[in-house]
């Protein structure tokens, strides 16, 4: 059995489905049967067909007991499911489950876990060998915390929960009164209410070691990385570089020899796990930080840095393999009991979300806050870095040559940014030195290595030299100096003062193209045909394009929020399809956490920057059949209109001769229709599908009487940034001038958007698949639990929906058809509606391309979608594919989202129209209340089962006040509420205790939460000036002491049905094979099923 | 099949391809030209980089524009590659590379600058050294100089900026090759092509010219700093005679470490006055090129095994081969780097070694009574002898590592062992 990571949550991304899918892989390879339990849905290794048995399920001791006594696997692999998975093997050992079934721990055991998580028996253990650590000590209390940190003398200190992830719960004091709050939120974070005081090594390099070791006491080193912010960051918020840059051999080695003899002292008796080591840059003293004994984001990192695929040997060697008895994967002749050797650098820089989280402050500490990554390969660290920096998307074709924030502050300003890690220190550095700031005073402000600020450095000298030049007189030599160090066109066109399309032409022009170099694991020693490539300015190419039939797929580059890891599952189910379909399949991404960048997924692997340039040079070299931009999100749709533009103005053939290059699916021209406002607003009315009233505002007068149109509440948003961003539900004229002012800047050039926000609608989402034949079939219709306003990545929904009358559905089915082929999509579509309290339908949105939920549909209709939606691109009939009716299933599949609030100090708990979950998870039951139970448990949230409901309702939410409020009663809960509420309860002879709100004294709310007597929260914000402080203050202490808090009226209702399902049935766990088994044997036929309409 | 691809693209501007007997020099652009920029105008800002100023040349025609740094001149060798990340200093001061260019695959050269105690040797031997990139600053607190300055001091030219992965594939697939490395500008290709053709590495002494002059004592041992196997050291202190055939002074660091007395002699030391020594062991050491090219030395081995316990590492296990009787060859571009995984057959555990050499002995023409103890999991090749009855050991590759992992170095243990043993029976 192997356990998977849960979630998506920050510090636990989609690398541990990558290294969840290699070991299913493995294993199954190796004959074994293997049952695999996780609750996310929108992973590869869930898909039905990798293990033999899939629980998509809750992941709590209790319930994953339930599946060892049902399928008694001989043993049970915790090592791949990071820290979820590991907790949870601690968990069922100690408890004498798995001895109870007799299944053998595998990996790392019961110890060894103990050992290398457990704060003071590291200390001991690293102590007993000769290791130094940070001067620290473990305390249990705040009492005994605050006595260690008497006894170190000296703050900064560093403050490490023990058994959480990614430094959950912990930070860095830099006075008294810090230290208290940290360390009251790291006991409480902390599984064992343990937490390390330590000693803060601010400003001393930091390096971290992969290690494997097997069951014959063989060890390797598989990758060294450096990591450019100094300790201090969390080091998966820190930039790093593979190999380390800045060590002698002496030093190396003696880190190798260390992170040798802790593997052996802690007992991981076989795979992979990571040291972390501080080296005091003045005397190269070294201490050990930690070490995780389990495959890491940092192991996903190094398997991509290097080629070397850690999570799949790590599975080999838990079956008992020795290193040297498998072979090297990429060399095939060379055995895997050997130490990479890599002959390029690799840059890291992780993304961050801030701006989703009003409140929260952007500085990094030893709490991990990044929610994703990418990662470049060049051949210099200036040309990765570069590289590294045009992949995150985040509006910079490179490091400089931009017009950057930072050159505007005054000195002030910018050494604090300087000083305090930021996301954006690497901008402040740049502006820093064309201010004429020297390395020497950059180093002393921010503790980076010399090495890398000189690399930097240079790269400021090469944009002053481009700056004195024109384009017509760069040379050839100059264009290839200058891409050699990682300048894209786009930069050069910035310093030359020229566009971004004449640089290319004049590049080209001069022969300055890309050679892609090939990731082999051993610098070239070693004959090895692995297609994992990079480009670089260097002389010879290795690429070696074949002549076959071929598409190239564009990933979804750097995990954000809004767009991760469901993206990569469909891009990774159209390489596997149009493989089997006898295409030759290219991928391209940026991302080294995901499935799709693992080498093995597709037929060639290009690692790189998902930016228009990279991509028509791969266009150029490969001359691919196909090109698919629907299934990477808007990264790759957004490059679809500048490629098609491309490929209409040089016509490439294929290089397979079978005719032109061609983008496959829906055309770019419609999805420009879908996202252009008032192109779409003429297609609906055309085609008479009603939307919300609305109008695009060109300035606050505009506004105010779009609004007085409408009528309030209106959601207003700028027309200019997707996904949900800085959108907001406004009441009044009062707010709308408010968020005018303060939100968003208005003109004629960037509009805003105004709509009638559809009160207490219900909002639906629908996934369709169309082919070129104009057949439309729909794939899932999800009724969202929570009501429209709440962001659909944000909200939970059911797949069949719960309450939505079929005359409703008919006309969803027939709008979504209709628009699906006037759209002429050819693919994936999604739409969402509204539908109103009178049951009027609205269609709000229309994407033609994969949705987050393409992943949770497939699995809940049991038709992988991203497959068939590829195949059909290539230009098969949904006839060909047998898919002609849609599949409305017995069973009740729910989503919950997962949301990051706790790692976000001060930010609200509230839904709202901006997306900011992070991951979700998956229910299945025959019932919706059970299977929203389980989904509810899976996402985190404790349902209680009988205790104290607080309840705080808004005005516009108190008409259902009575009806939650006689619900929970009926459970047996006791219910307390503030005044408002209280009265209006009150007055419906409910029974309610008051309490005092948290500004009118105490005992309050917050004093009853602290004292555990409030076990269910459900507030609605009335969203003014009072809650913002108030509430919020309220609901972030409910998340301090883990109470659960439901903040919609939806919410409450199916989770009152949850805790009554649970109060009289306890939770099966099934295998989602068996969902279908059983089904295929009823063979049921549905009258709601839709026949697929003729073509035309 | 991409260097196919490429070289046929090389070749298209050669109009000589067509006459394979005799090719003719191609160029392979990797930097600015040396001839001065066209660019007229002269207020433009100077560019920020080094222009080209230096060719390899490699035998197979194949001409490497590049920058130099070091010394300037013109050198011939034979290019080998090392796959080593860490250890450049190190690499530069091995005795066993003289009369050979390096060529790093690691890209970032020169980033830690160079230090006191990194040193193998004396002096560099080696013919030049070829990166990728040359490191613009140095960032170590142990550095006390750049590398570029240290090359200069010891008259070692070096070169980079020029495309190090695709000549290490090249000397992967054709073995390898002799090359000429210039920054004289007078010297026309053809003549450098030609210099490189009429240079042989196979038969020629280069030990001579790497080895001591005259017997010395060594007492050094691991720097404490950098001591990393503290354990298991008996009381008994052995007096071993170490033959410098081009010895890395980390080998006698280790020694002295596990509490040798060591005299170190010259390769041209006579047997029986080392033997007059009453040494407890001899060490042969690793060297540079051809053990064939050193006769004299293999009979001096000939004249001491059987007599006391021996240890040969690298050239000395090449030199115990022959000197039992086995053939020594050439290997296609031989072994260089710090990740080759050996298999210790007697306790069948994987070691990650240190290698560097590119001739090997045969073990299948080595007589009854030898055991081969190690094995190159790479290619099988031997990387270990044993004749216990003749108190024999050696290793193909370097146990004291510097650079490269300390998997290996309780071979040095072994040694002792044998010593001990040899003590007692005696």
């Amino acid at each position: 059995m192997i356990l998977g990571a849960g979630p998506i949550v920050i510090g636990q991304a989609c690398e541990f489905d990558y290294s969840g899918t290699q070991a299913c892989k493995a294993l199954k390879e190796e004959g074994y049967e293997v049952v695999l339990i996780n609750s996310n849905p929108a992973t590869i290794m869930t898909d039905p067909d990798l293990a033999d048995k899939t629980y998509i399920t809750p992941m709590t001791p209790e319930l994953v007991e339930q599946v060892l006594e049902k399928e008694r696997p001989d043993a049970l692999l915790p090592t791949m499911g990071g820290q979820t998975a590991l907790n949870l093997a601690v968990a069922l050992a100690e408890s004498g489950v798995l001895e109870k079934y007799g299944v053998e721990l595998i990996g790392a055991k019961l110890d060894a876990i103990k050992k290398a998580e457990d704060r003071d028996l590291f200390k001991q253990a690293m102590k007993t060998i000769g290791i130094k650590t940070p001067p620290s000590g473990i305390g249990n209390t705040l009492d005994e915390c605050i006595e260690i940190a008497h006894e170190i003398g000296e703050f900064p200190l560093i403050i490490r929960p023990a058994f959480t992830l990614g430094g959950t719960g912990g930070g860095i004091a830099y006075n008294k009164e810090e230290f208290e709050t940290i360390c009251k939120a790291g006991l409480a974070a902390s599984l064992t209410r343990q937490v390390l005081v330590e000693k803060s090594l601010l400003g001393w390099k930091e390096y971290e070691l992969e290690v494997m070791r097997d069951l014959a006491d063989n060890v390797v080193i598989i990758c060294s990385i450096e990591n450019i912010d100094a300790m201090g960051v969390h080091t998966g918020d820190s930039i790093t570089v593979a190999p380390a840059q800045t060590l002698t051999d002496k030093e190396y080695q003696r880190l190798r020899d260390y992170s040798i003899a802790i593997i052996r002292e802690i007992g991981v008796e076989c795979g992979g796990s990571n040291v972390q080591f501080a080296v005091n840059p003045v005397d190269g003293e070294v201490m050990v930080i930690e070490m995780n004994p389990r495959v890491s984001r940092s192991s996903a990192l190094a398997s991509k840095a290097t080629g070397f695929p850690i999570a799949k040997m790590a599975a080999k060697l838990s079956v008992g393999y020795s290193l040297d008895q498998i072979p090297n994967d990429i060399t095939k002749k060379t055995p895997a009991s050997f130490e990479p050797s890599i002959d390029y650098v690799v840059t890291k820089i992780p993304r961050f979300a801030f701006e989703k989280f009003p409140g929260s402050q952007p500085i990094l500490t030893t709490q991990m806050k990044s929610v994703g990554e990418s990662m470049a390969l060049g051949r210099t660290f200036q040309e990765s870095f570069q590289k590294a920096v045009r992949s995150l998307e985040l509006g910079y074709s490179g490091w400089g040559c931009a017009q950057v924030k930072e050159l505007d502050w005054d000195w002030d300003q910018l050494k604090y940014g300087l000083r305090v890690p930021n996301p954006d220190r690497i901008h402040a550095i740049y502006a820093a030195m064309k201010r004429g700031m020297k390395v020497d005073d950059i180093h002393e402000v921010t503790d980076i290595d010399k090495w890398f600020l000189t690399q930097l450095k240079e790269l400021v000298d090469i944009e002053q030299y481009l700056l004195s030049r024109s384009l017509s007189n760069l040379t050839k030599d100059d264009f290839y100096e200058v891409k050699r160090r990682g300048f894209s066109d786009k930069q050069i066109a910035f310093a030359t003062n020229s566009t971004e399309k004449e640089i290319r032409k004049k590049r080209l022009s001069l022969g300055v193209k890309p050679a892609y170099k090939r990731v082999d694991t051993c610098a070239a020693e070693f004959e090895a045909n692995t297609p994992y490539m990079y480009s670089s300015y260097d002389f010879e190419c290795e690429s070696a394009p074949t002549q076959k039939r071929k598409v190239l797929i564009l990933g979804g580059g750097p995990n954000r929020i809004g767009q991760g890891i469901e993206f990569d599952y469909c891009c990774c189910h159209t390489s596997f399809a149009l493989q089997d379909a006898g295409y030759e399949t290219i991928m391209m991404n940026s991302n080294p956490e995901t499935v799709s960048t693992d080498y093995d997924t597709s037929d060639r692997l290009y690692f790189e920057p998902l930016t228009i340039e990279d991509v028509l040079n791969i266009i150029d070299l490969e001359r691919p059949d196909g090109i698919i931009v629907q299934f990477g999100g808007q990264t790759p749709l957004k490059l679809a209109l500048p490629i098609q533009q491309y490929l209409d103005e040089h016509r490439p053939t294929s290089a397979s001769g079978a005719g032109l290059v061609r983008i496959w699916g829906t055309s770019p021209d419609s999805i420009d229709a879908a996202e252009d406002r008032e192109r779409f607003n003429a297609i609906l009315k055309e085609l008479q599908i009603e939307q919300p009233k609305g109008g695009i505002a060109k300035c606050e007068d505009d506004a105010l009487s779009i609004a007085k149109d409408i009528g309030y509440p209106v959601v207003v948003r700028p027309s200019y940034v997707l996904g949900g961003r800085a959108m907001e539900i406004v009441y009044s004229d009062d707010k709308l001038a408010t968020y005018l002012e303060n939100a968003v800047e208005v003109d004629p050039e960037r509009p805003v958007l105004i709509d009638k926000y559809l009160s207490d609608a219900i909002e639906i989402d629908v996934d369709a698949l169309a082919d070129s034949n104009g057949n439309v079939v729909i794939g899932g219709i999800m009724e969202h639990i929570e009501q429209a306003g709440v962001h659909s990545g944000d909200s939970a929904c059911s797949l069949p929906t719960k309450t939505i009358p079929p005359s409703c559905l008919a006309t969803i089915r027939s709008w979504t058809t209709k628009l699906a082929k006037r759209l002429n999509v050819c693919g994936l579509m999604n739409c969402q509606y509204a539908i109103t309290l009178s049951g009027e339908v609205f269609l709000l949105e229309a994407n033609p391309r994969a949705s987050r939920t393409v992943p949770f549909v497939s699995k809940a209709i049991g038709h992988p979608l991203a497959k068939y939606a590829s195949l059909v691109m290539s230009g098969k009939s949904l006839h060909e594919l047998n898919f002609t009716n849609e599949v409305v299933p017995r069973h009740v599949s729910v989503k919950e989202a997962v949301l990051p609030f706790e790692k976000f100090q001060g930010c609200d708990v509230l839904l709202g129209p901006e997306m900011r979950s992070t991951g979700e998870v998956m229910g299945i039951d025959y019932e919706f209340p059970v299977a929203f139970a389980k989904a509810q448990i899976a996402a985190g949230q404790k349902l209680p089962l009988s205790g104290t409901v607080f309840l705080s309702l808004n005005d516009l939410t108190k008409p259902h006040l009575e009806r939650i409020a006689k619900a929970f009663l009926d459970l047996g809960f006791k219910i307390i509420s503030t005044s408002g509420t209280a009265h209006v309860l009150e007055l419906a002879g409910i029974p309610a205790e008051r309490v005092l709100k948290m500004h009118e004294g105490r005992p309050h709310a917050g004093d009853m939460i602290a004292n555990g007597e409030i076990q269910l929260m459900v507030i609605t914000s009335s969203g003014d000036a009072l809650d913002s402080i108030d509430g919020r203050h309220l609901r972030r202490m409910a998340l301090a002491y883990k109470v659960p808090i439901i903040t919609t009226v939806a919410g409450a209702l199916a989770s009152v049905e949850a805790i009554r399902s649970l109060k009289s049935s306890s939770i099966q766990m099934i295998a989602l094979q068996d969902f279908f088994d059983e089904e295929a044997i009823k063979t049921l036929s549905n009258k709601r099923l839709q026949s697929v309409s003729p073509s035309l | 099949m991409a260097t196919v691809n490429y070289a046929v693209r090389c070749f298209v501007t050669n109009p000589s391809a067509k006459n394979p007997s005799k090719p003719r020099p191609f160029v392979v652009r990797c930097s600015v030209p040396l001839s001065p920029s066209h660019d007229a105008s002269t207020a433009v800002q100077e560019r920020p980089w080094k222009v080209a100023d230096a060719r390899l040349v490699l035998a197979d025609g194949s001409i490497w524009r590049a920058k130099s740094f070091g010394a300037p001149g013109t050198q011939v060798g034979e290019v080998v590659f090392n796959t080593s990340l860490t250890g450049y200093q190190e690499i530069l001061t091995d005795p066993s590379y003289a009369g050979q260019f390096v060529l790093m695959t690691n890209p970032h050269i020169g980033n830690t600058g160079v230090n006191f105690d990194d040193e193998e040797s004396r002096q560099c031997f080696l013919a030049g050294l070829v990166i990728r990139s040359l490191s613009i600053s140095t960032s170590n607190w142990r550095c006390t100089k750049t590398l570029g300055d240290y090359l200069a001091e010891r008259n070692i030219m070096g070169i980079y900026d020029v495309d190090t992965r695709a000549i290490t594939r090249r000397l992967r697939q054709d073995g390898s090759l002799i090359g000429v490395l210039s920054t004289e500008q007078s010297k026309a290709d053809e003549e450098l092509l030609e210099m490189s053709r009429s240079w042989d590495i196979v038969g020629v002494d280069l030990i001579s010219g790497v080895s001591c002059n005259a017997p010395y004592e060594w007492i050094n041992k691991t720097n404490s700093d950098w001591e990393f196997n503290s354990g298991g050291r008996g009381g008994d202190k052995f007096h071993v005679v170490a033959y410098d055939f081009g010895i890395k002074q980390n080998i006698l660091r280790r020694l002295a470490s596990y509490g040798c007395k060591i005299t170190v002699v010259p390769s041209t030391w006579p047997a029986s006055e080392t033997l007059k020594m009453n040494p407890d062991g001899v060490l042969f050491s690793n060297g540079p090129g051809d053990p064939s090219a050193v006769p004299y030395a293999v009979e001096t081995v000939k004249e001491i095994i059987g007599k006391v316990p021996v240890f040969g590492i690298c050239m000395g296990h090449q030199l115990l081969g022959q000197a039992l009787g086995g053939k020594t060859f050439k290997m296609k571009f031989g072994h260089h780097g710090g990740n080759h995984p050996v298999r210790n057959l007697r306790n069948s555990r994987v070691e990650i070694s240190s290698q560097n050499h590119n001739y090997a002995v045969d073990p299948a023409s080595l007589p009854e009574g030898v055991e081969v103890t190690h094995i190159n999991l790479n290619d099988g090749s031997c990387a270990g002898l044993a004749f216990p009855s003749l108190k024999l050991m050696s290793l193909q590759y370097h146990p004291e590592a510097s650079p490269g992992p300390h998997d290996s170095d309780t071979s040095f243990e072994e040694f002792i062992q044998l010593m001990k043993q040899a003590k007692q029976a005696a």
